[in-house]
């Protein structure tokens, strides 16, 4: 009772990222909201995308011309991962609101495939761009 | 084991938080339509990669299937990025009014370059420009 009347004390803290070893779900789960609010500055360039059209060629011109240098290409290419990414972990997400899919070695094992399929998928659309096939 | 909700809070249906699951739901519908519509822009993106402006126009023209999937992923997009973005806000902020103004913010960001992406679309599609 004397407690209460001193203020709380110093209360035990949960285990924080700190402290645990560092897992693939854990991984994919931030990832998840990363590559989130990465493509919300995405659609906000795809708004920008729409507006320059409307603008006419010489905002057009611009537009791609921004897109096209080096800065915008690693934006544009960070994009594209983020969209697989979330693509992907997405559906993920979706089988496990059906209750599916959360035992440790299912969770483990679509973990890695979103992880993989990231990577393929990116790695073959640049690929394509990069050796002029797109 | 009794259940210590009132029958009114029970037919309310709006759980602990006073929200419901409305924004649960509409973040889970919004993801399933995001699904194809995210598969064709990319597709279309990839067509689309060294078109210059009147191509631009010709693709969002000649097709309507092109304006009309590009505006629902526009509107779908804007809507599920809203529903994300809070929830991160939610979690992150803990001050009201920082978080306040961050979700108000948030909601009008999204509106806001949301309307210019339909807009602009349409204007394109129905040959404004």
């Amino acid at each position: 009772m004397t407690d209460a009347t001193r203020g709380p004390r110093e209360r035990p803290l949960s285990p924080h990222v700190q402290v645990w070893r560092w897992h693939v779900t854990m991984a994919t789960s931030i990832l998840h909201r990363v590559s989130g609010v990465g493509l919300y500055v995405g659609a906000l360039m795809l708004a920008g995308w729409a507006v320059s059209l409307a603008r006419g060629p010489e905002a057009y011109a611009g537009f791609k011309a921004a897109l096209g240098s080096p800065i915008g290409q690693v934006i544009l290419f960070l994009l594209t991962a983020g969209v697989f990414y979330h693509l992907a972990n997405g559906i993920r997400h979706l089988v496990w609101d059906t209750g599916r899919g959360f035992g440790l070695k299912s969770a483990n094992s679509s973990a890695w495939f979103v992880l993989f399929f990231t990577a393929a998928a990116t790695l073959v659309l640049w690929g394509a761009y990069l050796m002029g096939m797109i | 084991m009794p259940s210590y909700r009132t029958p009114l809070s029970r037919a309310r249906g709006l759980g602990a938080a006073g929200h419901g699951v409305g924004h649960w739901i509409g973040e889970r519908v919004s993801a399933v339509a995001l699904v194809p519509l995210v598969l064709w822009l990319v597709f279309s993106f990839v067509r689309l990669a060294h078109a210059d402006h009147a191509e631009a126009v010709a693709w969002l023209r000649d097709n309507p299937l092109n304006p009309v999937l590009l505006t629902l992923l526009a509107a779908v997009s804007f809507w599920h990025m809203h529903d994300g973005m809070r929830v991160v806000v939610e979690d992150y902020i803990e001050k009201v009014s920082t978080k306040a103004t961050l979700l108000i913010l948030n909601l009008f960001v999204c509106v806001l370059a949301g309307g210019l992406a339909v807009f602009s679309i349409l204007q394109v599609a129905l040959g404004g420009q």
